[in-house]
This record gives structure tokens, sequence and C-alpha cells, in this order.
């Protein structure tokens, strides 16, 4: 169920260059089931900004009542949200959207988790939940530079973990379609999340594979009412049906909207 | 006597508060968060005669104290509408006012005839105010004649009273009316949004793929209040008034420019419990302020005879 509340900031650490991490405490949290939902703040008060900002959800604390985002500080938003201190409240609808399908991924199968920037955090719970129903996880993470890498080790304690970096900083140097052709894994579900390029590159990579993709798309409500976030569907690519992204997804299944 | 029964042409309010066109889809989703017979009324999304897929993304963007839209008309089209979306909304006890648009006359007729024949249906409200598609829309809503026409003949075919969207893109909004009420209009709906842009500083182009699009939001409620002051004097037509409204303040200051009830949009993708919220917090104010039924403040800042109401004599 969504659920609006006021939600208390538990911690807010500095990662990486420009990359938070905000760990939020409020009975929402029992709500989030999947990994891959987000949820929708209203940072400040008043007008500056109005709209709420879309965030992933990075990790599910169900015993403390927690639950971790990871962002970048980039506008407005985002920038204000990353003044918030232990103590402060933030107003949060949530969860929201439909996460990543981890019954997919059967005992003992593998699961590629794939992916870029501001991307890579909700595929931490996902690694979490996946791992815990004993699927073997690979993670191919991409960043622009050294600079921007976070989390790198806390995927490693789940699985094989490979970076890649747009300047070869750290890492490998490329995109991670190239780490993964590379090194050539070999994988029975792949589950991304990152810059719509990328997304792409990856559907046209594996035709033949179980992928799933979480799409970024600018937002109004969240909640499936404004229409904003839509996209048309593959098997109708210039007509009238449609998905949005907010409540359809944010994940689909690769070739069911067009990216 | 409640404090906020409102007696409208084909709309027995339990109160005036109701969700703007457009900003509550039609209903599916804030059911899930509060019960829909809470409300006033419904005005649901926008239906045209074919479905419409609408612009390209990004089709929001914010701007100070507000937002643009180009959502251009995004629905299923009218017999969705009517045999799956009206029907859902039946299980609620709220009336529904269903804004018809088109881009040529007989799209209008045709929405119009077959959406106000729907028994939950119970007023029209007729968009000719619609900044975002690229034709119709905006013709029927700045040009007088045509839109006095087009009111007509909508009224011919239409069921149920027909309330007129106004749009605030024009340089005399008494003037566009009255053309409505010429056409026999049994109320007004104003205000649509106003034509607006923002220009992304990396790329150095429009955000919206749309490049223009309709704003609203609190930026807009000056304009707006404006806009129901004048033509709540000159036009006798019952006015829904909105924009930007968010609070029961806001919705005593459009009674008091003029509106009869009021629609409430983009607040509620800030907060999507904002219209039971503001219902709830409604008697008080209006106790507090001296009256007996909300009715009694429209058109108070005009009105010589201070609480008297507009439309009881
Ligand atoms: C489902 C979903 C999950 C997301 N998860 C994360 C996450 O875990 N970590 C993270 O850092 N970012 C995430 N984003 C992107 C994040 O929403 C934007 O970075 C943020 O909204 C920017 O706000 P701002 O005020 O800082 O930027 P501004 O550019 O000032 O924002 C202006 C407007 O554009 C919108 N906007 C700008 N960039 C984006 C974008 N990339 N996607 C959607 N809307 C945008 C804003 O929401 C706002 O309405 C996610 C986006 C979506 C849709
Ligand atoms: C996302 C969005 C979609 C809208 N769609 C419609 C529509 O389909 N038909 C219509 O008559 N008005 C539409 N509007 C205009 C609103 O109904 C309302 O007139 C306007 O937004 C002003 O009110 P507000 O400031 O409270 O949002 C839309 C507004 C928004 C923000
Ligand atoms: S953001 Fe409103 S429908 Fe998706």
């Amino acid at each position: 169920m969504i659920r609006q509340e006021q939600c208390k900031v538990i911690s807010q650490i500095k990662l990486a260059e420009n990359i938070y991490e905000l760990t939020l405490q409020g009975e929402l949290v029992h709500e989030m089931k999947e990994p891959g939902q987000f949820v929708h703040l209203k940072i400040s008060e008043g007008y500056d900004p109005m709209l709420r900002r879309p965030i992933s959800i990075a990790e599910i604390l169900p015993d403390e009542s927690q639950f971790k985002m990871i962002y970048r500080a980039e506008g407005r938003g985002t920038a204000l949200l990353s003044e918030k201190k232990p103590g402060d409240y933030t107003d949060v609808l949530g969860p929201l959207g439909n996460g990543f399908p981890i019954s997919v991924a059967g005992r003992g199968e593998t699961a590629l988790l794939v992916g870029g920037g501001i991307g890579v955090p909700p595929l931490y719970e996902l690694s979490k939940q996946l791992v815990n129903r004993g699927v073997k996880v690979i993670h191919v993470l991409g960043f622009q530079s050294a600079s921007a890498v976070f989390y790198e080790e806390k995927f490693a304690r789940q699985g094989e973990t490979f970076v890649a970096t747009a300047d070869g900083s750290a890492g490998t140097k490329g995109f991670v379609t190239d780490v993964i052709k590379r090194l050539n894994i070999d994988f029975d579900v792949l589950y991304s999340c990152g810059p719509t390029p990328m997304l792409k590159a990856l559907e046209n990579q594996f035709p033949h594979k179980k992928v799933f993709l979480s799409l970024e798309e600018r937002m109004g409500c969240g909640i499936g009412a404004c229409f904003a976030c839509v996209c048309h569907t593959g098997d109708d690519p210039e007509g009238y049906s449609y998905k949005k992204v907010c409540s359809d997804g944010p994940v689909f299944k690769a070739g069911e909207v067009v990216l | 006597m409640n404090s906020l029964n409102v007696s409208l042409p084909g709309l027995e309010l339990k109160n005036p508060i109701m969700p703007a066109s457009g900003c509550f889809g039609f209903g599916r989703e804030f059911s899930q968060l509060y019960d829909l017979s809470k409300l006033g009324a419904i005005m649901i999304k926008a239906t045209t005669l074919e479905p419409r897929f609408g612009n390209p993304t990004p089709r929001v963007a914010e701007t100070s104290a507000g937002m643009l839209n180009a959502i251009g008309l995004q629905n299923p089209g009218l017999d969705k509408v009517v045999n799956e979306e009206l029907v859902w909304l039946e299980q609620y006890d709220v009336p529904i006012i269903a804004n018809v648009a088109g881009s040529q006359e007989e799209d209008y007729i045709a929405v119009a005839r077959k959406i106000s024949a729907n028994r939950n249906v119970h007023a029209l409200e007729l968009n000719i105010s619609c900044p975002n598609v690229k034709t119709g829309g905006m013709a029927f809503g700045t040009i007088p004649e045509i839109a006095k026409n087009l009111t007509k003949k909508v009224k011919e075919v239409s069921e149920v009273p027909v309330y007129v969207k106004l749009s605030p893109n024009v340089t005399n909004i008494v003037e566009m009316a009255k053309a409505a009420e010429d056409g026999g209009a049994d109320g007004l709906t104003m205000i649509n949004t106003l034509v607006g842009m923002r220009i992304d500083l990396k790329t150095g182009k429009p955000i919206l793929a749309n490049k223009s699009g309709g704003l609203s939001g609190p930026a807009i409620k000056p304009v707006a209040l404006r806009m129901i002051y004048e033509v709540s004097q000159q036009v006798s037509l019952p006015i829904i008034g909105m924009g930007g409204i968010e609070s029961a303040e806001d919705v005593i200051e459009y009674f008091y420019a003029g509106a009869s009830a009021v629609a409430v949009g983009t607040a509620n993708f800030i907060d999507p419990f904002v219209c039971p919220k503001i219902i709830d917090e409604l008697p008080e104010l209006i106790g507090k302020l001296g009256y007996e039924n909300i009715s009694e403040c429209t058109g108070r800042s005009w009105n010589k005879f201070e609480k008297t109401s507009h439309y009881c004599s």
C-alpha cells in the first residue's frame, strides 16, 4: 500500500563526489516489498522545489523500520536533500511502482546485475534478495570516473563485481556492455538500471535472454494519474497503447516498452 | 444545514471541492489512498472521440511555484472511458464532470452526446482551452464566435448541463465568458493553464519535447483570481474556479473572487491527500469567518451587500 509519511533522517553520508547515502526511518518501510520500487520525496516545504523527486530504494532494513537511498546531488532538489541532517524529517510518498521480479531467477541460477551511475543503487537491495533466495549474482557497475564509484565492496560481498569507468580511472575503461562481452559472462537472468542508451544496448545484446530494465522518466504525480511519464509499448510502437513508468514500471521486461 | 453543501446546475454537491481534470486521471490511483466518495465531484481526464497517445516526453517541467505540462490530452478514447472508467467510478457516491475535448466540432459533439448519456455524468466541462494540442483546442477557446457556436452545438446534444472551461491565454476573458453564456452554457470553469516555456541550460533547448506547455500551480493563482473577479461581475453563470489551490484559505479566496465551487489540480501531485484535507478544514474556517454556508462567500470581494449570496437572489 502507498503511504505518505514524515520520515526521520537517521544518517546522511557522502559516498563519492556528489553522491550521498540517506537513511530514513518510518512505518512505510513495512510496505516495501520488491527491490526496484521507488519513493517520491517532497524535499522542502513550500515551492523550492515544488514537485516531488523520485528516488529508488537502495536497501530495506525492516528490523529497524529504515531504508536507504543513494542519490547524486545535481539540481536544486537533490542539492537541498543533501543538506538534511540526522533528526530532520522528510515527506515521503511510497513505496511506488513495480520492482524487479526476483522469482524469475531460480535457486542455483545466475543473475547478472548491470548498473550505470545513479542506476546502481536499486541493484543493491535486489542483489541482497537474490542471494537470500540462493541465486548466484554477478555485478557489472559502470561509472563516469573513479571519484564517482560507490558501494563496490558492498556489492563484492554479495557476489563477483566488475567496475567499468568511462575514463578508465577505476576498473576497466569503457562501457558495461564491453565488460560483459569481454568476460563472456554467462547468466540466466539480467537485471539493469541506468541511462537509457545503456539499457538499449543491453536489450539489443541479449535478445533471447530474460532481461528486466528499470527506466527513468520525468514525473508529476508518481502514482499513475497525470500521464507525464508515459512510453509506447513494444507491440504497438506507434499506436495508442502505453505504459506509465511510475505505476506500470519503473521495471519492465525487455521489449515490453519502447526505450 | 451543512456548511459545505453547494447547489449548481446539474450538481448537488456535498462540498464544493473537486479534483481538476487531468490531475486525477479517472480516479483509480487516488482510490488506493482515500475514499473517493468524500469528494464533492470528480472532473475526469479529457476525453476525445478516438484514443490519443499525446505528446513525446519530457512532458513536465518544474517552474517557480508551478509546473509546465504538455501531456497532449492522452486518453483511452470515448468508448473505453464510457465502458470501463465510468462503469468503475459508479461504485462511488460522487458526481462526475466529464471533460470533453476534440480537434474539430464533430468530435466534441460526438463525445458530448454519448458521454452525457451516462447516468453518473452530471455535467460536462467543455475543454476549449487546452494549450497542448496542435489543432482545434486553442481556436475554440480564443475566438469568441467559435466558442459560442461550439457551446451551442454541444448544448443541443448534451443531456446534462454544460460548463465551458475558459483559457487564460486571451486578451479579453470577459468577452470569452460572454460568448459561452450566449452559446447557452450553464456554467464556467476557469482557468486552464497559461502557455509557457522553460529552457535547459545544458542543451540550450526547451525542456519539454513539445517545447511549450501549460503553466499551473500556485504561480497562476493571482491570474485566475483576477479573471474570476472580472467575469463573475459581468456574467450571471456560476463559476468553478481553479489555479494553484492548495488550502482551505485558497478556497475562500476563490469564493470571495466570485467562484461557487473550486477544483484542485497540481496540488494533488504534491500532497495526494490535499482534497480530503481541504474538505476537513473548511467547516471550521467558514465558522470562524461567520458564515453558515460557504456559498455566502461567493463574490464578497465585489459584492456591496456583504454576506448575501450571489446566487440566492
Ligand atoms: C524511478 C526513478 C528512480 C530514480 N532513482 C534515483 C536514485 O536512486 N538516485 C538518484 O540519484 N537519482 C534517481 N533518479 C533520478 C532523480 O529523480 C533525479 O536526479 C532528480 O529528480 C533530480 O532532481 P533535482 O531537483 O536535483 O534536479 P532538477 O534538474 O532541478 O529537476 C527538475 C525537474 O526534473 C526532474 N528530473 C531531473 N532529472 C531527472 C531524472 N534523471 N529522472 C527523472 N526526473 C528528473 C526532477 O524530478 C524535477 O521535476 C530516479 C528517477 C526515477 C524516475
Ligand atoms: C498534468 C496536467 C494535466 C491536465 N490535463 C487537463 C485536461 O485533460 N483537461 C483540462 O481541461 N485541463 C487539464 N489540466 C488543467 C487543470 O485542470 C487546471 O485547469 C489547471 O492545472 C489549473 O489548476 P491547478 O493550478 O490547480 O493545477 C491539466 C493540468 C495538469 C497540471
Ligand atoms: S508521473 Fe504521473 S502518471 Fe507517472
